[in-house]
């Protein structure tokens, strides 16, 4: 069921929040074991969050259309007295004394939480492999990975174990494990969600956004933790519309330009079959599509190798073993000794990696040729697409270049699995918010299509994605676990 | 040789906020260790900072008040480095885009002026305090963590202990007087490091440049600067090795010493805070903040001078302090003569603040009670001496001079009648007294003088007695 489903029912008594809620947590019970979307799973919070819900909307309090949906929460996310792990042994222990904004809404609006879900530790990676604690599987065949890093909770939604989730995104982290879950997936503006209280990877780039099943539920989400935050001060101050009623079914008057980069080399050709059908569909309904040359954004991966490492390497210094998190056991009268071995034991190999390109490229004698000229043509990619949307509503392009691979596959070839992330990666150096929706399969394996538009434009981006939805039925397939 | 000392200053200075610099604690000093922290001074997993405005107008005070250009944009940066007190291990600070820069201060150093550039001022957090305990254990109070820092840096301009001494002074005050830090070194709201070496101006050849820490009042900074000139010259006399380092002043023994040596530069690996939004200063801003300063010190002190003719360094003393020097001219303008209330201002309303340890924003006495009390001395209605015990009284109780000197009866007695039976009463008690002064001994007539303030408490009108005392006398 999605989550307007599940409220449509609550709202006409046919099922209560507590229902809906147990639902989650007997799927949970069902395919935890073979999915592992989860790293800790709630269900006392959630069956408490629950009955509250039932009583709010008893009393016709309901603060939000979504109190009562069960929800997964990304453990990049500070959740009060819960775990907050990123997945990382290094934060193995951690408890935080306060929750995210976004949490706080969720909370707020009673969201029942069932459960914090599996990540790339710290959000660095493409396939949720790089968890310190257990491999998450693609509910659509259990051998191949989710995507990343924010693969369980689109493992979690594909599977049905939550009705939505939060998930964030650096480089594709949303979009990209939503492509291969067969899920819808936003990454929102940089500014329009608060980053407060989510355990930063690169603060530039980071955004919180949602995973759900269909647009519609996209909208919900997004309606439910857009807006300004007075306590990040890189959160906007645009005022944040209802996003559902942009969901007319039409793409009249719309014109889509389709990044010739975004579609060339190093997309699977099955791939770019589906989505050139996609493209060419939305076309025949009214969308107005072009080509359009963007050659800055060829350089997107190197830059954001770059910005994200320097940006990591200085955001996860505080990871030193002395207030709070793993320390090591080697008993040591130097400082500098505790903080080492500290950080060495306590990060995966892929978070050592990422720490020591950014300190390297942050050092004296190294700062301008790396850190300054990438910025610099991180400039030149926003203008790109300034340009671009200055003549188109949306951009079209493949979420990925592949379909889901297989878990192991790539463990030995850190390129391959970086080039995940190519057609993503683009949209968050312009700071740009995109959707991944389904479009259509390749041997079984759910393929995404994805959507993009001007900073703020959200509402584009789901009157487009809806429009293409309400003509297919790819978002009511479901896996078969 | 033509190698002359080069001095530069490197001051910090905590500022006078409600709360830190990017969270809402509040910035106290003195509360229980790890009581005054929250998520984000504490550096917690997804916190983030939010910087405070009121320490962001304090910077561009303190730019406009050393002539500062306050920067159109700016932005704070990261400083990269692992310590136990910094809970980031990264400190918010400026780096190539301060928030002010290239001001400039004139210095009166034995009556010569002399301009020093200000480098910049910027903004930055505070860290936190480690602390070390004889059992080897170390422990770390956050409490200081994020308060708002000022730096403001000058050019290596001083060429003498004695004008880092002059500017350190005068920049204090300046900072007393435009509110924005109490600005006191003893507890470490205001921080100094000196940077020092000597240069031969003809060929440029340096002395090592070394930084002095663990200075914790001005006179200790000119001490330390002295010594460490004099130790440049006798390394440059011996051919002793020199090196670029940081040294510690040893305030027991008054000498420096190595702290670290400084093989190359630390690398800090800054670069622009992505959790932060530029800062741009709104230009009506600026010029409000311009329009708010008040007169300071330099101005103020020349005005002193000048319209009450005062002497350069009683100036100097009553304006060291905002308060003081505004209190100085309420006493005048409630009617005081310059010159008697300068020197009760210095004399015996300091040194009552200074045995009661108050500030002049604490004394009971108003400036106009003060004149007041000027007033009775001037019309002889009570003595200077009594006057001073006057003070004290209306100091401890509040109450005006007219009022202590009525419930104590403390009026200076001229009643002439009254005066008369003492003159007697004095003759008839020391016969002794008498026979020396007539034998032409002046001194003797202290001793009748003494016994009539001794029968009135002193309240006996001095001059008068004299007066009397003379005339009985030598009618005899």
């Amino acid at each position: 069921m999605t989550a307007h489903e599940v409220t449509e029912q609550i709202a006409a008594g046919q099922l209560s929040a507590q229902e809906a809620t147990e639902a989650c947590l007997s799927r949970i019970e069902a395919v935890e074991g073979q999915v592992n979307s989860f790293v800790t799973v709630t269900p006392q919070h959630a069956r408490e969050q629950a009955a509250q819900a039932d009583q709010k909307i008893a009393a016709g309090e309901a603060s939000n259309t979504l109190t009562g949906v069960a929800i997964g929460i990304k453990e990049v996310m500070c959740t009060e007295g819960l775990p907050s792990t990123c997945s990382s042994k290094m934060l193995e222990s951690f408890v935080p004394p306060y929750d995210a904004t976004v949490v706080e809404c969720s909370r707020d609006a009673l969201l029942p939480m069932v459960g914090k879900t599996n990540m790339d530790e710290f959000a660095m990676g493409s396939s949720t492999e790089n968890s310190a604690f257990q491999v998450t599987r693609n509910p659509w065949n259990l051998d191949c990975v989710p995507g990343g890093s924010s693969g369980g909770s689109a493992a979690a939604v594909a599977a049905g174990e939550a009705f939505v989730a939060l998930g964030s995104d650096t480089g594709g982290s949303i979009r990209q494990p939503a492509a291969l879950c067969g899920i819808v997936g936003l990454k929102p503006t940089y500014g329009r969600v608060s980053r407060y209280g989510l355990i930063a990877y690169a603060s530039s780039l980071d955004q919180i956004g949602p995973l759900t099943k269909d647009v519609t539920d996209c909208a919900l989400v997004m309606n439910l933790i857009s807006g300004h935050d007075p306590l990040d001060a890189t959160s906007a101050e645009v005022p944040v519309p209802d996003y559902t009623q942009h969901l007319t079914g039409s793409v009249d008057g719309l014109k889509a330009g389709v990044p010739v980069q975004l579609l060339g080399e190093g997309i699977d050709p099955q791939v770019r079959d589906c989505v050139q059908a996609a493209i060419d569909q939305l076309q025949d309904m009214g969308l107005e599509c072009e080509e359009v040359q963007m050659p800055h954004i060829d350089y997107s991966l190197p830059v954001y190798y770059i910005i994200a490492p320097a940006e990591c390497s200085s955001n996860l210094a505080r990871f030193d073993g002395v207030r709070y998190g793993y320390r090591t056991p080697t008993e040591t009268d130097d400082i500098n000794e505790l903080f080492s071995h500290t950080r060495a034991e306590g990060f995966g190999p892929e978070v050592r990696l990422r720490i020591m390109l950014g300190t390297y490229t942050l050092s004296a004698g190294y700062y301008d040729a790396y850190y300054l000229k990438a910025l610099k043509v991180r400039t030149l990619i926003k203008r790109d697409f300034d340009q671009a949307f200055a003549k188109y509503d949306v951009l079209l392009s493949p979420t990925s270049p592949t379909v889901a691979f297989k878990i192991g596959e790539r463990a030995d070839d850190p390129l391959a699995m970086k080039l995940a992330d190519i057609c993503t990666i683009p949209v968050n150096l312009a700071g740009i918010p995109a959707i991944s929706i389904p479009c259509g399969f390749v041997e079984g394996l759910p393929v995404g299509l994805q959507i993009m538009a001007g900073p703020f434009a959200e509402e584009k981006i789901l009157q487009v994605a809806y429009a293409y939805e309400q003509a297919n039925n790819w978002h009511k397939q479901r896996p078969a676990l | 040789m033509a190698f002359a000392p080069c001095i530069g200053l490197e001051v910090h200075v905590e500022l006078d906020t409600e709360s830190k610099m990017f969270c809402q604690c509040r910035n106290e000093f003195g509360a229980a260790p790890n009581s005054r922290c929250c998520p984000v001074c504490l550096g917690l997993p997804g916190s983030l900072p939010v910087p405070n405005r009121k320490a962001v107008e304090y910077v561009i005070r303190t730019g406009l008040a050393l002539d500062c250009q306050v920067a159109e944009r700016c932005r704070f940066a990261r400083k990269n480095y692992f310590y136990p007190d910094l809970p980031k291990n990264f400190q918010i600070s400026q780096y190539d885009e301060p928030l002010t820069y290239g001001g400039h201060f004139h210095l009166q150093v034995n009556g010569q002026q002399k301009r020093i550039r200000i480098r910049r001022a910027h903004l930055e957090e505070d860290t936190g305090k480690n602390i070390h305990l004889p059992d080897g254990r170390s422990l770390v109070d956050y409490n200081r963590c994020g308060i708002p820092l000022m730096e403001i840096v000058t050019e290596p301009d001083f060429s003498s202990p004695e004008e880092c001494r002059v500017y350190l002074t005068e920049l204090r005050a300046i900072l007393r007087y435009i509110e924005v830090s109490t600005a006191n070194m003893e507890e470490g709201v205001m921080r100094a490091e000196p940077t020092v070496n000597l240069i031969d101006s003809d060929t440029g050849e340096a002395t090592p440049m070394v930084e002095i820490k663990n200075l914790n009042s001005i006179k200790s900074v000119y001490e330390a600067v002295k010594y460490e000139i004099q130790r440049h010259w006798r390394c440059l006399e011996s051919g002793e090795e020199m090196y670029q380092e940081t040294r510690l002043w040893d305030e027991q023994n008054s000498l420096t010493a190595t702290m670290r040596r400084k093989e190359s530069a630390d690398d800090y690996m800054y670069f622009p805070e992505p959790d932060l939004v530029p800062l741009v200063p709104e230009h009506e801003w600026i010029e409000e903040i311009r329009a708010s300063l008040p007169e300071l010190p330099s101005a103020l002190r020349q005005r002193l001078v000048e319209r009450y003719e005062l002497p350069e360094y009683g100036a100097e003393v009553i304006t060291a302090d905002r308060d003081t020097a505004v209190y100085y001219e309420q006493i005048v303008e409630a009617g005081a003569d310059p010159k008697a209330a300068s020197n009760w201002l210095m004399g015996d309303v300091m040194g009552y603040l200074n045995e009661q340890s108050l500030e002049i924003a604490d004394l009971k006495v108003a400036p106009e009670q003060l004149a007041e009390l000027l007033a009775l001395i001037e019309s002889n209605t009570i003595s200077g001496k009594i006057a001073k015990d006057v003070f004290v009284k209306m100091a401890e109780t509040g109450q005006s001079a007219q009022e202590v000197v009525k419930a104590e009866g403390l009026q200076q007695i001229s009643d002439e009648s009254e005066l008369g039976r003492l003159v007697d009463e004095a003759i008839a008690k020391n016969p002794k007294a008498v026979e020396d002064f007539k034998s032409g001994k002046e001194r003797a007539l202290g001793a009748m003088v003494g016994y009539i303030m001794g029968q009135t408490r002193g309240q006996a009108n001095p001059q008068l007695v004299n007066q009397m005392l003379r005339e009985k006398l030598g009618q005899m």
